[in-house]
């Protein structure tokens, strides 16, 4: 059992946990990952270290409630337990010193980029970050993403923060300015983000790394159920990845495969709230 | 010896043997529950009395681990169950899973010596039975390790290699520590094998068994990511490491069409299944997807195991397509007969070369070749040949390919100097000692591909080998002081 030492929410639907996880915190490196299980009946599914402490033994989580495991993980609160976490999984992200780099997170995204962005500022970068989301609560982590970064922008969908309009908008503007001279990009966000930064940084030839949030059961090279293509060969995100080169990514695919189970994610995000129901009238 | 059984062994010869009583086949692809209830005590009773008891019992030989089976057998016939299945645990620490999983037709049987002129003693059944019998009785007694040993071993994977490795250690009285990075213990026997073959209960129990041997287990611990076997050695304080990880990792045929949804690795959809609940949805969180039509790829164990499993979730029709023929197949007869009971339709000599999506990116059919066989290939079997022009489709909406795994590469790849051949197999002696000292591998890892009992023998010589290394380690520095002085 892992216990949760706190919870805090960053929005009505993204909440930031610290768990207890001694074997993880030790090991983990910006860009791994861990792969939960809440309860007997649950799932595994695959969530990225945001940031660990090995001193404490602790690691942080930050998660958007937006399937079933997630939704009942941010219901769940300070001193409940989670059944089971492995990890550190994936490869570390490879960090150097570029020069200058940009760092775009879309939604929850930036969650995880985070610990990258700083482990790139660490390195010596000049950092230039873009914070996005689809409205001003969605739009996470910018005042950590302003510590660690030279520069930061901020877009919402909507206008309710920031620019309105898309991270690849102050990303153009980025990589197009000769004297910023942009070397590499690290991009986390939705599918459809990440595409469209990997089109864009294709344009101007500049290398970009993205962290591809397959389905997975196991996490641990076993099942094959995360395979992507990538420079049309078959690799696993959990053990080749998760990063990859963006511009070898088929995203069109791998959007498709991220669908597979959405009718069954309905029933169980469904089911969910008739049990959140049926607690609360309990508890009345 | 013989006073116990006072027939002649002409007349053992006349008795038939005894087969399972299984459950009907209409009624199983409706559940998981076992197909077979093995034998009963009198059908156990009167197989036993078939033993011809050969001085030269040749199907000790047969056995992997070399069980006494004559030996056992004598105590059935003495009817102390309790006995025979200690005898059997003398050389197999797993009995009730050896008894429903093993291929005796292969081993044992294939060697009997009333086999040459009538069929063989059926010893996997008496061995499920003894170990049946043992667990309804309530009979086992953990056996008491007085002589306890300071030294730390640690286990990589819990399947059936590293748990005999653990409990031939334990036994021995070694501080024993299985590393298995899943939440549940057992390895294949529980992502792999699906309950109909192998109930979880058995699995639970015999894993309790490992542990009242004093074995500790460490779930949700990933070797080569949460802690790496050199950390083993230079911060844990093992002395020596056992890898019995497996061959986990699923190969695909490499055909068009297999990102689309709707395709399996075999691997995949048994865990989803196995390991999950999946057929349990939505008590279960983890989902899998049906349809009315389910190919298997694959002509092996595994491949039986899905296409069996796809019945029962709910396929009407279940096909197994096999580019080969059914002399060819890997599978084990008595699971190709037990499909075939169960309404699965075998395409032979048929191999397939693309699977076809709809406008949402879901299968909708598969396209096949007819193939025959040509020249024998360098595994001995006939080659086979595609028939030019030949193709068909079938529609269907489930994929699922069976055609082999080969080893996790982490731990090879996060342990230097590990030495490793084709596909990332490691390399091992005879004795399952690696390139690197304190090193030992067996099972799938070593092998590439096996069976339960193959990656329990391994298990078990590497826990000797072991012992022998731990042993030699203690002598060193004290031969260099005696010199010394």
């Amino acid at each position: 059992m892992f216990p949760i030492l706190s919870k805090e929410d960053l929005a009505p639907t993204v909440s930031k946990f610290l768990i207890k996880a001694p074997l993880v915190a030790k090991k983990r490196k910006a860009g791994n990952f861990v792969i939960i299980r809440l309860m007997e009946e649950g799932e595994r599914i695959p969530l990225t270290i945001v940031d660990s402490n090995p001193a404490e033994g602790t690691i942080t989580l930050i998660v958007q409630a937006i399937g079933k495991t997630t939704k009942q993980l941010c219901s769940m609160k300070a001193g409940d337990s989670i059944l089971d976490i492995v990890g550190p999984l994936g490869n570390p992200t490879p960090i150097e010193n570029h020069g200058a780099v940009a760092c775009v997170g879309g939604g929850v995204g930036t969650a995880e980029l985070y610990p990258i962005a700083k482990a790139l500022k660490d390195a010596g970068n000049r950092v230039y970050s873009i914070v996005g989301g689809r409205t001003k609560e969605l739009a996470i982590l910018e005042a950590e993403m302003t510590e660690c970064s030279d520069k930061v922008f901020v877009t919402t969908d909507d206008g309710s923060y920031g620019t309105k309009g898309i991270v690849t908008d102050p990303l153009r503007q980025l990589l197009t300015d000769p004297q910023i001279g942009i070397k590499a990009v690290y991009a986390i966000g939705p599918l459809p983000m990440m595409r469209a930064v990997a089109n864009l940084t294709k344009e101007f030839g500049v290398h970009t790394l993205v962290s591809l949030n397959a389905i997975m059961v196991d996490g641990t090279g076993m099942c094959g159920g995360c395979r992507v293509t990538i420079d049309g060969k078959m690799k696993f995100a959990c053990v080749d990845g998760p990063e990859f080169d963006a511009h070898q990514v088929d995203f069109d695919e791998l959007i498709l495969r991220n669908r597979s189970y959405l009718d069954f994610e309905k029933i169980s995000v469904e089911q969910f709230a008739a049990q959140q129901a049926a607690a609360r009238e309990v508890s009345r | 010896m013989t006073v116990l059984n006072p027939l002649k062994p002409s007349e053992r010869m006349k008795i038939a043997r005894q087969e399972s009583i299984e459950q009907p086949a209409l009624d199983r692809v409706q559940n998981f529950t076992e197909v077979s209830f093995g034998v009963d005590e009198e059908r156990a009773m009167i197989e036993a009395t078939r033993c011809l008891e050969c001085k030269n019992a040749v199907c000790v030989e047969g056995c992997p681990v070399g069980i006494d089976i004559r030996g056992f057998i004598q105590l059935i016939l003495q009817k102390d169950y309790a006995g025979a299945v200690n005898k059997i645990r003398e050389a197999n620490y797993l009995p009730a899973i050896c008894g429903r999983v093993c291929p005796q037709e292969e081993q044992c049987e294939v060697v009997c010596t009333l086999g040459k002129k009538h069929m063989p003693v059926a010893i996997g059944k008496l061995e499920r039975f003894v170990a049946d019998y043992e667990l309804a009785h309530n009979l086992f007694v953990a056996p008491v390790i007085t002589n306890k040993r300071p030294e730390k071993v640690a286990i990589v994977g819990s399947g059936p290699a590293g748990l005999t490795c653990a409990a031939e250690l334990a036994k021995m009285g070694y501080q024993v520590t299985i590393f298995e990075a899943l939440h549940a213990v057992g390895g294949v026997l529980r992502y792999g094998i699906p309950e109909f073959r192998l109930p979880r209960q058995i699995l639970d129990i015999e894993m309790d068994r490992i542990k009242q041997l004093g074995v500790e287990i460490q779930t949700n611990f990933l070797v080569g990511r949460t802690a790496t076997i050199d950390e083993f050695f230079n911060e844990w304080g093992f002395s020596a490491v056992f890898l019995g990880t497996g061959a986990g990792t699923p190969n695909f045929m490499g055909i068009p069409g297999e990102g689309l949804t709707g395709v399996y690795s075999a691997n995949e959809f048994l865990t989803r299944v196995n390991l999950m609940g999946a057929n349990k949805f939505p008590r279960n969180d983890t989902p899998i997807r049906m349809g009315t039509n389910v190919a298997v790829i694959g002509g092996g164990n595994t491949a039986m195991d899905a296409v069996r499993t796809s019945k029962r979730l709910g396929a009407k029709r279940a096909l197994l397509i096999y580019r080969r023929s059914r002399q060819e197949m890997p599978a084990r007869q008595e699971e190709i007969h037990h499909a075939e009971q169960e309404g699965i339709e075998l395409l032979l000599l048929t191999n397939p070369t693309r699977i076809i999506g709809d406008e949402n990116h879901f299968v909708m059919g598969i396209e096949c070749q007819r193939m025959e066989l040509g020249e024998p290939d360098d595994s001995g079997r006939r080659r086979p040949v595609a028939v030019k022009g030949s193709e068909f489709v079938i529609p269907v909406q489930i994929v699922i390919e069976a055609i082999g795994q080969q080893p996790n590469p982490i731990i090879q790849s996060t342990t230097p100097g590990l030495k490793t051949g084709k596909r990332g197999v490691v390399d091992t002696n005879d004795k399952q000692g690696t390139s690197r000292p304190g090193i030992f591998a067996g099972g799938d890892l070593a092998r590439g591909g096996a069976t339960v009992i193959l990656a329990m023998r391994d298990g078990k010589t590497a826990a000797a080998s072991i012992h022998d290394y731990i042993q030699s380690q203690k002598n060193v520095p004290e031969q260099v002081e005696a010199k010394v002085s």
